[in-house]
């Protein structure tokens, strides 16, 4: 019985992952999935339609649906969930029934005064359809304009939900104008009425312009439906108009307003655009069978240019749907409970049975990460989220090489509590919107991206994890009799290790860096605050290295260095984008910061546990 | 030897000392890191890192106050205690190669940042689609510019640094039948026209457009993307007395004319510039952005660089992460306004750039060898009979915590 424990976790784990990897099915007759994957192209890249509808409810909610049921984020008033696809289908094409479904999130009191709403009419407390905000919006408008010109960091709390629900509030009405006019009751048939009567339009404008008799009806129309056209053209979010010629640099999308605006001068409209009109018809009059019919044959006509675009968007669509690092994550946690309990009982089969759920939950986010890679074309890390993955990805591995050596399950523990704690990073980072975001000018330079920032990264990975092997040094043997002196002396190895191999990839990594800096800035360091950061932590394992080289500490205080590690990477990591100065501060974020004062608090308050006198330690008090 | 020369030498080749020295070094980095968001980056370099002791004024006065050592006091002391350590304990052995390699480079790192930081110079050279200049203007400094334009083949310059006008010295140059005296001075100022505000102050200036012109004096900014934009009222004091206070400023678009004893001159407040022996002409800016997004994705210059003896005529194209290296300088793609079709490029001079790649390998190196000889060791330890390896634990343990 004991003996299959390991493999009986290894089968839960692998259930766990099974279950993520069923294809999604459509929650009704409509081919919602089939649509989901039709290609668009926004933010400077060509992604599946599912992926937006994720990442706007993700902008819009700041959350997302938990494991158990992807419909379970929305919820229209008569309490029906809603897919994301579902979701974006009737903002898209039924927007008035979209306007009642409560998405957009507010959390500012101030705010919610100002707009006369109650939190008792919220969803979750905190989300509201666009039905309830739109009668303040004109008063939303003049607090943004207020707000707007003030310096990013300067913002008060009250700016800054100002601004963003404004920002929100834009991104759903641009979605709404994307492919159908909102205004319009029947967009297939206006469009038909349109392509009949162009021509005619067309020759009583000359006429006019000619000065003579005119149909005055026909032009008042085509002036109609030039400012609809243009409206859309100005407002539509996804360009989702391929261009004609196939697969290119992706230039050439158009959004549908702008395609439909060239009507006037090529007389036909577009094949996609009338697609999604068709689209939009079938999805309103609820007629499923034709709705299915024109997406199968928009697919295949778009099979003919699109095939490699059309091959990545629906590998991204079912990446989407497994979310590799959701599932890393609860494996990662229950590999940590694993390995602490193997400390308590059942060492050797508890122990591998972590120990294996970490290699799949580690297998799990490689497979995650290359899967970003190849959808995006860059090295692993291009942007704050994706260093979060990078980080616990490599702590987890050296994590996985420790384990390996010793079996003391200390490496999976330490493995679950990392790569549990950056995946939570990456999620609260990922609110922000699409992770795969385009590189601005100055990092477009996938040899530097995957030189210098995996380093580094890797570097920041290494520190972290020296951390806390030295934070489970300090609370097994203060607060338990398990630290024996066999395990801590390979604790103190393996810290030790770590932080070696930290000071290599950090150290390297700066310089990496300033060369970079050189090849693009004209200067090889420059004291910028991203520079300093990297530079401290290089410092801060040197100090570790010669204060035990040089015998000022000993075991204890290695541990409480490496503890104070925790703290140098954590604020060179995310502390110093907080600064907001600096060329380096891109991706600028500021709600974090709470986040990070706690946390230092709490690595402060280890290390005043570790410097009680040895004899209140529980682990060392009953040795002679 | 003396006990007091054993003190210190054993004081400078301690790994105590070095320990605390980079301790310190942290510390100074992480306060100047905060400071910036206060004083800009290059207040920050001059106060904390280009400095033997960072001063504090007592609120109130000018008295400063030393409160931390500064950079230079800090890098040398670590110098001084790294090639002492090295010099003393100097054994050439395999075991040690890779650990002297890295502290060689990181030397050699040092040595060039204080190389940089003495000989470095930034200008910037922004250039309009079809225009053609041969100098560099800076981006933080200004020069008094006094052009005797008399003879119309050649203009004959003389250049006052800011630095003289701010402290108020009187400047004579030989060149110059003239002294120039400064009235007053603003480190960073808006002009705009009088008239237009209510009753005012009479002018100070009593020639040129100064007259016409009101001067608000503003607090100097000190963030990275803006310049300050100093206004300073000048007199020109010949033998027969002053010839006038004219008001100068870089953001007065024209030069201001005047005749003296025969002579033509133009005045004018200005970027300080930097002259080359060869000239740059921008043909064409390309600004390609993302499309559906602001994103940029790439800027880049086409220039063509001509030296006056016609030995150089040809064509090259700057971009991100590709800059031009000649002679001698470096031209970085900085900043692009496709609008106008202007391009900013940054210009360096730095002849130390070379020195931190080659310290950077040898640091990577050297760390490469000393850990990788750690790992070596480590594995092979295990390999050895697990017997043995609990007798050598048993023998590791008797160490202290």
């Amino acid at each position: 019985m004991k003996r299959s424990i390991p493999f009986l976790f290894l089968l839960l784990g692998l259930a766990i992952v099974a279950r993520s990897f069923f294809p999604p099915r459509n929650p009704g007759k409509f081919d919602v999935a089939g649509f989901s994957r039709l290609p668009v192209l926004v933010n400077g890249r060509v992604k599946p339609i599912d992926t937006v509808a994720r990442t706007s409810l993700l902008v819009l909610c700041s959350a997302t649906a938990n494991d158990s049921s992807e419909s379970s984020l929305i919820l229209t008033p008569d309490h029906r969930g809603l897919t994301p696809g579902e979701w974006l289908l009737d903002v898209f094409f039924a927007p008035a029934k979209a306007d009642t479904y409560q998405v957009i999130v507010i959390d500012n009191p101030d705010l919610l005064t100002l707009l006369n709403l109650r939190r008792e009419d919220a969803m979750a407390k905190r989300r509201y359809s666009f039905a309830q905000i739109e009668k303040a919006l004109p008063e939303l408008e003049r607090q943004a304009r207020l707000a707007e010109p003030v310096d990013h960091q300067a913002r008060s709390a009250f700016q800054r939900s100002v601004v963003q629900l404004q920002a929100n509030v834009i991104l759903y009405l641009r979605l709404k104008e994307s492919l159908a006019s909102p205004d319009s009751q029947d967009f297939l048939g206006d469009l038909l009425s349109f392509q009949k009567n162009l021509p005619a339009g067309i020759e009583a404008m000359r006429q006019k312009e000619a000065g003579k008799t005119y149909d005055s009806a026909a032009t008042r129309q085509l002036i109609e439906h030039g400012s609809r056209f243009d409206h859309m053209s100005q407002l539509g979010y996804l360009l989702a108009v391929p261009p004609a010629a196939g697969e290119g640099d992706g230039n050439g999308w158009k959004n549908v307003g702008s395609s439909l605006i060239e009507t006037f001068q090529t007389g036909e409209v577009s094949a996609p655009v009338m697609a999604y009109a068709g689209l939009a018809h079938t999805w309103r009059a609820r007629q499923p069978a034709e709705f299915n019919e024109i997406v199968r044959l928009y697919r295949v006509e778009l099979e003919k240019g699109f095939p490699k675009a059309l091959a990545k968007g629906d590998a991204e669509m079912r990446f989407n749907a497994i979310r590799p690092f959701y599932s890393a994550m609860t494996l990662y946690v229950l590999a940590f409970f694993l390995a602490v309990l193997s400390w308590v009982k059942w060492p050797a089969e508890l122990g591998r049975a972590a120990f294996w759920l970490v290699a799949l939950a580690w297998v799990l986010a490689t497979a995650g990460i290359l899967t970003r890679m190849w959808l995006e074309g860059r090295p692993p890390v291009t942007n704050l989220y994706s260093s979060a993955l990078f980080v616990g990805w490599i702590a987890v591995g050296f994590c996985l090489a420790l384990e390996y050596f010793y079996r003391n399950a200390i490496g999976s523990a330490a493995a679950g509590l990392i790569g549990f704690g950056t995946l939570l990073i990456a999620y609260y980072l990922s609110l922000g919107g699409d992770t795969l975001e385009m590189m601005r000018a100055v990092l477009d330079s996938n040899f530097w991206l995957g030189t210098h920032v995996v380093t580094v990264v890797a570097g920041y990975g290494a520190t972290f994890l020296a951390g806390f092997l030295a934070l489970i040094y300090i609370v097994r043997g203060v607060l338990t009799p398990s630290l024996d002196r066999a395990t801590a002396d390979a604790l103190a190895r393996m810290v030790y290790g770590i932080v070696c191999f930290a000071t290599l990839f950090s150290l390297i990594g700066t310089i990496l860096g300033g060369i970079w800096a050189d090849q693009s800035w004209g200067r090889f360091w420059g004291w910028d605050p991203k520079e300093n950061g990297a530079l401290i932590i290089v410092i801060w394992n040197a100090v570790i290295l010669h204060a035990r080289w040089g015998g000022l500490v000993r075991q204890r205080g290695l541990m409480c260095l490496a503890v104070c590690g925790n703290i140098v990477t954590s604020w060179s990591w995310f502390g110093v984008n907080m600064l907001g100065v600096g060329l380096h501060s891109y991706g600028f974020m500021d709600s974090a910061f709470v986040g990070l004062i706690v946390f230092v608090a709490t690595q402060l308050g280890f290390i005043a546990l570790a410097n009680l006198p040895l004899e209140k330690w529980r682990s060392f008090r009953v040795r002679p | 030897m003396t006990d007091l020369f054993r003190q210190f030498r054993d004081f400078f080749v301690s790994l105590r000392l070095t320990v605390v020295l980079l301790v310190l070094s942290m510390l100074l980095i992480f306060a100047a890191t905060l400071d910036q968001v206060h004083l800009g980056i290059w207040a920050v370099q001059e106060k904390w890192f280009r400095s033997l002791f960072v001063l504090w004024l007592i609120p109130g006065t000018a008295i400063p106050v030393p409160i931390f050592p500064g950079g230079y006091l800090i890098g040398a002391f670590l110098l001084v205690n790294l090639v002492s350590a090295h010099v003393y304990r100097f054994k050439l052995t395999w075991r040690k190669a890779g650990i002297f390699l890295t502290h060689a480079g990181l030397i050699l790192l040092l040595v060039g940042e204080l190389l940089t930081g003495l000989w470095q110079e930034e200008y910037q050279l922004q250039l309009k689609e079809g225009e053609t200049k041969n100098f560099s203007e800076s981006y933080r400094f200004n020069e008094l510019a006094i052009i005797d334009a008399t003879d119309p083949k050649f203009d004959d310059v003389v250049a006052i640094p800011e630095k003289l006008l701010a402290a108020g010295i009187p400047v004579q140059h030989p060149k110059l039948p003239f002294r120039v005296v400064t009235k007053d001075y603003f480190p960073n100022a808006a002009l705009r026209m009088r008239g237009a505000g209510p009753a005012e102050s009479p002018s100070v200036a009593t020639a040129g457009i100064g007259m016409q012109v009101a001067v608000t004096p503003l607090a100097p900014t000190y963030k990275q993307d803006e310049r300050n934009w100093p206004a300073a009222l000048v007199e020109l004091v010949g033998p027969d007395g002053s010839l006038g206070i004219w008001l100068v400023s870089p953001q007065l678009g024209a030069q201001q004319t005047f005749d003296y004893g025969g002579h033509t001159y133009r005045l004018a407040l200005r970027f300080q510039r930097a002259y080359k022996p060869f000239a740059l002409t921008l043909l064409k800016t390309t600004h390609d952005i993302y499309l559906g997004t602001d994103i940029p994705k790439n800027f880049s210059s086409r220039i063509r660089l001509t030296t006056p003896d016609g030995r150089d005529d040809r064509e090259v194209l700057i971009y991100m992460n590709n800059p031009l290296r000649y002679a001698g300088l470096t031209f970085y793609q900085y900043q692009m306004d496709a609008e106008h079709a202007t391009s900013v490029l940054q210009v360096v001079h730095n002849p130390s750039w070379l020195l931190p790649y080659i310290s950077c390998a040898m640091m990577a190196l050297g760390l490469v060898v000393q850990f990788g000889m750690h790992l070596g060791g480590f594995i092979g330890r295990r390999a050895v009979p697990a017997i043995n390896r609990e007798e050598r634990q048993g023998r590791e343990a008797r160490r202290d915590f």
